[in-house]
Order: structure tokens, then sequence, then C-alpha cells
């Protein structure tokens, strides 16, 4: 048997219930963004993608002017010439400077991805989230011929347009956006469907709102997560289709440079002048890892679960 | 009346971002063979956790056993490896879990899930495994056997899959069975059914249980043995009539409380307990449930009440069994039910701190 | 289950006979005849050669028999090749691009399914880092850069394999290899966040409760539930092999389907772009179709329902 612990006769008096104590939050609140925020920032990868994204656009949009070579001036003297200080990254086989070309072609890019993207966008959300919100038949219909679009082999398409309406820019970027849009119209709709269900839209349809202030105002801000992973990973797949299809001949028109067409001009000289496909190849490379990795992250940020 | 299993002193921790999270503080009971112990206590009150223990199937890390012993037929589990852990989960204990809409592989036939416990643990062939499935489905009270031994989980009802997954856990004639919260995703006509289903099967193979459980009412129901657990502790434990009839701990009488019953006058409101339990990255340094607590006294917000003994099998953790403590009235709702219980000490005694 | 073929039947069939359409009404936009870029021809040879192509009958006319033509697999014949039709070219260059599209898809799935099974069981270590590195770089690298650098590095530099064409075991491996890359990757991670979500969930808790060892646990419980997503890959993952091998076999100078595409683009020869791009679609849908079809017989929920969950 134990020994009763001393304890003075004053600590037996009641002292009730205390309130605060019993109903204190331990942990600071953050709000949903700052959360999502602070998740993705521990994210490392993800961080170096920004690091990343902010150098190539920075690049983009000062690197033409940080030579005195224009992208487009030919001097045949000086062709196919290795890196020097001369030419940084060399020179291509009608004595370009590739270094300005390099830039100009992110530049071009750049500019198609986020072309692509915005477009994908814009038709993406209206098409889904009318969809979504009305529901039905409507629904129904709008899903099916986003469905049978979506058949269509997405890059045979492509080729078939590039190749029937002629090269250049906006046919290119039309192309991309012909069948791009569907997925995001598809998350979109997802969401809205998630959405529409809860109470807050109920109680703003009692209030007399419209469905487009409703859509505006409560459906689409609370599905920008999705919407702005889609959009971030639609970037690089824009600036692979741009290679690809530089590539095969259907690229931007000389003497423009984007990545692709210099990669693809770069590849039959790949053993002697092997800089002339390294360094548009290089650049491909890390804007489609910058933004695959900024879009997973910020995937990961918005989860949830918190899967760690 | 020998004891299945001894827990002694046994503290669980989780390391998380937040910090280390104690969600088993010093938790001492035992379990007779043959009878039925009811765990019971909030969400986040380390029921759970201690079960799971138990089969050692927290990962551990980020879970980590602090202290203590789990003594199975005088081994102790806490010390054993993974590897020799898997020759006793399903074998000698058996294990049955909340959701039984997520507790079954849903690409994988019923009769063969069933029978891969038997064929794990007894080397018998598929065919034979095959007929323990079905003998097992019969004794869970499913009805043609023969063909549902070749369905898909999805193919079953909510009430029928928990049967399949008793008749899982039962496989092998453990003899332990630790059943968390097998009814709380149930109908309550289910769950009524659930509950017979389970004491007919002790009845026929005398197995022990474990109930964890948040629902006194089913307490009552099923269990000899009642321990109520709070922010990782086991705060009052004994006999279901002597938790029932004579609670000496202030949850405990807000738990019954808070029971609705045919008793209760029409109106009367129903007590809640006001309150969340307490935060354990920082559990506080007296009695846990102080802050919650309207007979808490000044001593229960500085130090941590010991355990005392009311009875052989009435064990309680505050400092109202005090002797220098005021005497309190439970809340009304709870004395009416209040009866005479038999071998009550005069006066209540200290528990040694890692004893009995 | 029938309703689900059924369903998928029809839309397949809506899919490609927009895109055939799509394709003939695309090839009529194009200025100026498909002869106009050839010397100047005198007016009854013109006259012939419209007569022999079908060109100078109204257009539904045309449409109508290019539908038919292409349901009795008649792919007409080649604008540029005279004496051959799109048929012999199909013939001819298929086999050689399926050969390469199988090895490319076998090399994806054996590495990118165990590189995202280790990544998803040892979560969070060294190996799961590793294993997701290479997948980034996968994804990052276009096939046709990864392409360039496999030929730069073990063909000219090191002179391990051969650096073009197509005649030995040894020649298959360096396309094969930058083919899979890109799908290898997706896979890998495909693999390694559903075998996550897999090993979350709580039958996974009941198998180890029940005893199981590891190993078990992993291959029959988890693997077979985390591999449903995998499977309803493959059908992008053949797409993505298809396409890829027009830059592939370019750029190793592969006699298969792909590079004959590729020439007929530059050349210009649209009865052969019209007829591959159908074929290739067809092959696609197809292929999507037994995919899907697959998947119902693998995810027993399907078998008996006849829907996907939430659908």
């Amino acid at each position: 048997m134990q020994q009763l612990p001393k304890i003075p006769k004053e600590m037996f008096e009641t002292a009730g219930i205390d309130r605060a104590q019993a109903e204190k939050i331990e942990k600071p609140s953050l709000s949903f963004w700052q959360d999502v925020f602070i998740r993705f920032r521990k994210n490392k990868l993800a961080m170096f993608g920004v690091v990343l994204m902010v150098l190539l656009v920075f690049m983009a949009i000062f690197g033409p002017l940080m030579v005195k070579y224009d992208y487009a001036t030919n001097d045949l003297l000086n062709a196919n010439q290795a890196p020097s200080s001369e030419h940084w990254f060399g020179t291509d086989e009608l004595g370009r400077d590739v270094f300005a070309r390099t830039w100009e072609g992110a530049r071009i890019s750049l500019f198609i991805g986020l072309a692509a993207a915005l477009i994908d966008l814009f038709i993406g959300v209206v098409w889904g989230s009318i969809s979504g919100y009305r529901g039905g038949r409507t629904d129904e219909t709008m899903m099916r011929v986003a469905d049978i679009l979506y058949g269509v082999p997405y890059l045979l398409l492509v080729i078939i347009l590039m190749v029937m309406l002629g090269q250049g820019l906006g046919t290119m970027i039309l192309a991309m956006t012909i069948t791009g849009w569907i997925n995001m119209a598809r998350i979109v709709r997802g969401q809205v469907l998630q959405l529409k269900n809860q109470e807050y839209v109920m109680a703003s349809q009692t209030l007399g709102a419209t469905t487009k202030r409703i859509l505006f105002k409560h459906l689409i801000p609370n599905a920008t997560g999705p919407i702005l992973v889609t959009m971030t990973l639609t970037i690089p797949s824009a600036i692979f289709t741009e290679a690809f299809l530089s590539y095969l001949g259907l690229g931007v028109p000389a003497p423009l440079a984007s990545w692709g067409t210099m990669a693809s001009e770069g590849l039959p000289a790949l053993e002697y002048y092997p800089w002339r496909l390294f360094f548009p190849g290089l650049f491909i490379c890390l804007t489609i890892l910058a933004f695959n990795v900024i879009g997973d992250g910020l995937r990961d940020a918005l989860d949830p679960k918190l899967r760690k | 009346m020998s004891r299945l299993l001894e827990v002694k002193n046994l503290a669980v921790s989780f390391k998380t971002y937040g910090g280390e999270v104690q969600a088993v503080r010093g938790v001492n009971f035992h379990l007779n063979k043959g009878e039925t112990l009811a765990i019971v206590g909030e969400s986040g009150s380390g029921k759970s956790v201690t079960s799971q223990t138990i089969m050692r199937l927290i990962p551990m890390p980020p879970g980590r056993i602090k202290s203590g012993e789990m003594l199975f037929d005088g081994i102790d589990l806490a010390k054993k490896t993974d590897k020799e852990m898997e020759a006793i989960r399903g074998k000698d204990i058996g294990m049955i879990f909340q959701d039984p809409m997520t507790s079954l592989n849903p690409t994988m036939k019923v009769g063969a899930q069933i029978g891969e416990v038997v064929i794990k643990h007894s080397k018998v062939s598929k065919a034979e495994a095959k007929k323990r499935a079905v003998e097992l489905l019969t004794l869970v009270g499913i009805p043609f056997p023969e063909q549902r031994v070749n369905q898909y989980p999805h193919e079953f009802s909510g009430g029928m899959r928990q049967r399949v997954v008793i008749a899982m856990a039962l496989a092998s004639n453990p003899k332990l069975l630790i059943a968390d919260e097998p009814t709380t995703a149930l109908d309550v006509t289910i769950q009524a059914q659930i509950l017979e289903l389970m004491k007919d099967i002790q009845k026929k193979t005398d197995t022990s249980i474990i109930f964890i459980t948040h629902d006194l009412g089913v307490v009552a129901n099923v269990a000899d043995r009642v321990a109520v657990m709070y922010a990782g502790q086991i705060v009052e434990m004994g006999t279901v009539d002597e938790v029932f009839y004579d609670p000496k701990h202030p949850y405990t009488w807000g738990l019954l409380a808070s029971m609705p019953s045919l008793d209760n006058e029409a109106e009367e409101e129903l007590a809640a307990i006001p309150g969340t339990p307490p935060d354990l990255t920082n559990p506080p340094k007296g009695d846990a449930f102080a802050a919650r607590n309207p007979y808490a006294m000044k001593i229960d917000f500085e130090q941590e009440p010991p355990m005392f003994k009311i009875s052989d099998t009435h064990y309680a953790k505050t400092w109202l069994l005090h002797p220098d403590a005021p005497k309190v009235e439970p809340p009304a709702s709870v004395q009416r039910r209040m009866r005479k219980v038999d071998n009550v000490y005069r006066t209540p005694v200290l528990v040694a701190k890692d004893g009995e | 289950m029938f309703k689900y073929i059924g369903k998928r039947l029809i839309y397949m069939f809506l899919s490609l006979w927009l895109i055939v359409t799509a394709t003939f009404f695309l090839m009529r936009a194009v200025p100026g005849g498909p002869f106009t870029s050839e010397k100047q021809l005198p007016p009854e040879i013109q006259k012939n050669l419209n007569q022999y192509y079908g060109l100078d009958q109204p257009w539904y006319h045309q449409y109508f028999d290019y539908l038919t033509s292409i349901l009795k697999w008649d792919f007409g014949p080649s604008f540029k090749y005279k004496g051959q039709t799109v048929n012999d070219l199909i013939n001819g260059g298929f086999p050689v691009s399926f050969m390469l599209g199988m090895e490319a898809i076998l090399i994806a799935i054996a590495i990118g399914v165990v590189l995202g099974v280790i990544a998803a069981l040892k979560h969070n270590k060294w190996q799961d880092y590793t294993a997701m590195v290479i997948a980034v770089l996968g994804i990052s690298v276009p096939s046709f850069i990864m392409a360039a650098v496999l030929q730069y590095v073990l063909a000219m530099k090191l002179q391990i394999f051969p650096v073009a064409r197509w005649e030995s075991w040894a020649h298959t491996v360096l396309p094969a290899l930058a083919l899979a890359s890109t799908p290898m990757a997706f896979i890998a991670r495909l693999t390694r966040s559903s075998m996550l979500e897999v090993l979350s969930n709580d039958y996974i808790r009941t198998a180890k409760a029940k005893g199981l060892s590891r190993g078990v646990i992993t291959v029959k419980h988890a693997m077979r539930n985390a591999m449903l997503p995998v499977v309803s890959y493959m059908g992008p993952l053949v797409a993505g092999i298809l396409t890829g091998s027009f830059v592939i076999e370019k750029i190793f100078g592969i006699p298969g389907l792909g590079s004959h595409f590729v020439l007929s683009i530059s050349n210009r020869d649209y009865t052969t772009i019209m007829g591959v791009t159908v074929f290739y679609s067809i092959l696609l849908l197809f292929c999507i179709l037994l995919v899907d079809i697959a998947y119902g017989f693998i995810d027993p929920r399907i078998k008996l329902t006849g829907a996907k969950k939430g659908e």
C-alpha cells in the first residue's frame, strides 16, 4: 500500500470549469491559400522550378539584348563556329549567333505555351462550368461532344491542320487548342459538380443570385486550385508539341527561331556541331522541367490529404 | 480466472511536424480468458492506438512505444520483431476494424480473403481453405455460403461485409479478438445483429474480446468489464455493474449523463460535456480532464491524480477519492441510475504507479 | 458489361468518322489542286489525272467514294510514288514500326512499374527520391532530344551501339530506349502514386492484421489494386508511342511507317497523309477500345455492375 501524498487542504477547493482552457485551440489558424503557400514553399523541388522559371523568363526578355548580334543576321564567313567569347553559344550554318537565337526562340516558345494555356483555360472553364452547373441534358450533350472530340488522336489532328492550313504561329496555336481545352473542361466540370451542392451555393440561389454571378463569384474561385495546376501543366505540353511539330518540318517559318526549329535544324549537324542542338535542347528540357515541377508542387500543396 | 493479456504502463507517442503527440500515456489493464473488456472513450482518447499497438500495427516511425510491456500469454509483444508478429497476427489475435466498406480488398473474392488466413497459419490446401471459409460464413450467419464464398465484397451489404470481416478474424480460432468500433458504421438494427453474433460466437468458442467503442449502450450489452479512456489514459475501470451503477470519475459521470434515456425527465436538457479534449503534443500538467470538469479542484490543475482502488475490480483516477477531497454529488441523471454495488472498500486505496 | 462495350464502340466510330471527314475536307481546303506544285502539265493529261483520281466529281461524290473505299480497307494510290498504293506503304512500313513500338512499350512498362513500386515502398527514402528524379527527367526530356543524346553519347562518341538503320537487335536498342523514356517516367509516377494510395487503404491494414507477410501484401493485395490506373493508361501510352515513332524513326533512319508518314508530310503527298492518318486513327482507337474492355475484365466492380465507380 502506498502513502498518500501530503497535499495542503486548500488545494481541494473547487475551481470550476475554465471555459477558455476547455476550448483552447493550440495551433494558429491559417487561411486556405496561406496553408497552400506554406506547403508549396516546403517542396524544394517545386521552389527550384520557380527559380528556374524566373531565370528563363528573365533571359527570354533580356537575353537578346545582352549580345550585339541579332537573331536573323547571316554571317556566312563565321558559320558553324563552336562556342567562344565572341559567340557564347556558337553559330549555326548561316553564321547566326546561337545565343541570340536561343533567347529569341525562348520568347516564341514561351509565348506559344502561354497562349495555348490561356486559350485552353478560357474555353475549358466556360465549357466545363456551364456543363457542370446546368447538369442534366445540357451536361450530357456537352460532355458527349467533348468525349468524341477527345477520341480524335490529338497529334494527328494537329499535323493535318498544320499541313493543310499552312505553317505559322497562329495556325500552330489554333491546332494545339482545338482539342487541348477538353482536359480543362473536364476538370472544371468535376469541380463544379462537387461544389454546386454545397450549402453556400443554395444560400446564394435563395438570395436570388443569377447563374452568372454564382459561377463567377462562388464556383470558379473555389475551383481555382485544380485550374491552376492544369494550366501550369499545359505549358510544357504545348512547348513539347511545338518542338515536335518543328521536327516534322511544320514549325514556324524562317528566319523566326523557336526552340523546336533550332533543334530540328541542329539535329543533322549533331556529330560535328553539337552545340546547335545542345542549347535549344537544353532549354526545352529545363523549361518543361520547371513547369512540370511547379505544377506537381501546386497539386501536392492543394491536396487536402497532406500525403507526406 | 487466468489472465490472457496484461498491459503494463504502456506509453505510445507519434513524431509529427507539430511535435511529439503522446497518444497513450501510461495505460494499465488486463484481460481474463473468456471475458469481454470494453474500452470506451471519445475520438482521440487513445483507445484505437492502444489496441493497434497490441497487434503492433502502428507504423513504427512515426510511432514509437516509449515504455511498457504487453504480456500476451506471458510473452511481451512490445519486444517482438515484425516478422515474429506475423505468426501471431491472425492466428492468436484477430482484429476487426470499423468500416466494413473499406476493410476488404475489392478485387479479391471473399472466400480467398478468408482462406488466405487459414493457409498462412495452418498450411492446408486451397480446397480445404475454401471449405473452412464456407464453414466460417455459415458461423457468422451468411445465407447461401457456397455461392457467396465466390463473390466480391461489393456484392455484400454493409452488415454482411462486417460479418465477413468477423469470419476472417476468427478463421484460425484466435485466443483474443480485438474489435475496434465494429458497429459504429452500421445501422442500429444491423448493429444489434452483429453484437448478438459476437456474443454467440464467444459462447461457442470461448474467445476473449476487447471491444472498443464510444457508445455506452453497446458496452452495457456486451461487456463484462469496462475501461474508460480519456486523453491517453485510463481514468476509470471496473465491472460493468460497478462503472454504470457506481461511477467515481467525473468524466464517466459526464458520459453517462449524456446518454439519452427513457428515464430522463421530459424537460431536462441532455447534458453534454462542454469543450474538447486537450492537445496531446502538450498534455496539461495536472488532470487532463480538469478544464472541462465542473467538479475540478485547484489540485486538478497542478498535479496528475493517482489511481485509487475502490474494490478488488474497480479503479478510478481522480482526486475526488482523496480523503481530503470534498464530498460531491454526481449529476441527477447519473444518481438516478446509481445502485448499491457489493464488495466496496470502506476507504479508497492508493495504487502504486506501475501496478494494480 | 455489354452496355459498357457498346457505348465505347459507338464513341469510337463517331470519333473515327470525325477525323476521316476532317481529313477529307481539310485536304480540299488546300488552295490549288494536288498537282499545282508539279511542272506545268498539258491540260489533257491534267484532265486524265483528275479523272483517274476522281477529282472531277462533285465533292459529296468524292466524299462518299472515300468513305466506302476506307471501309473496304483501300486507302488509295500514293500521289508521289506512282505505282504504289498507300496500302503498299503501310504493309511495308508497319511491321517495322510495330516491332519498335512493342519493344518500347515493354521497356516502359517493365522499368516504369518496378521503379514506381520501389518508390512507393520506400516512401520518402533515398530510393523514392532517386526514382522520382529519374521520372521527372524522363518527362522533361522530349523523346527526340533523348534520342539525340543517346545517339551522340552511346553511338557516336562511345560507339557501343550503332548510330542508325534497322539491321540487327543492337540497332533496336537506342531507338526503343528513346521512345520509351517518357512513357516509362509517366508509368513510374502513376504506379507510385497509385501504390501510395492503395497502401493507405484500410484493407491493407486488414491484410497485415491477418498476419500476411510484407511480400504477399505488396503483390497480392496492393499491386493488384494499384495496377488498375496503369492499365487505363495503356491507351494514351500506345498513342504516345505511335506519335513518338514519327520522329524517332526519322532520327535513326528506320524504314517504318512513321518515317514514311513524315516524308509524305514534307512531300505534301496528300493521299498518303490522309491514308496513314486514317490508318493510325483506326489503330489507336481500336487499341483504346481493347484496353477499356480489358479493364472491364480486370476490375470486378465493372464486370458485374457495368459501370465504373462514379459513372
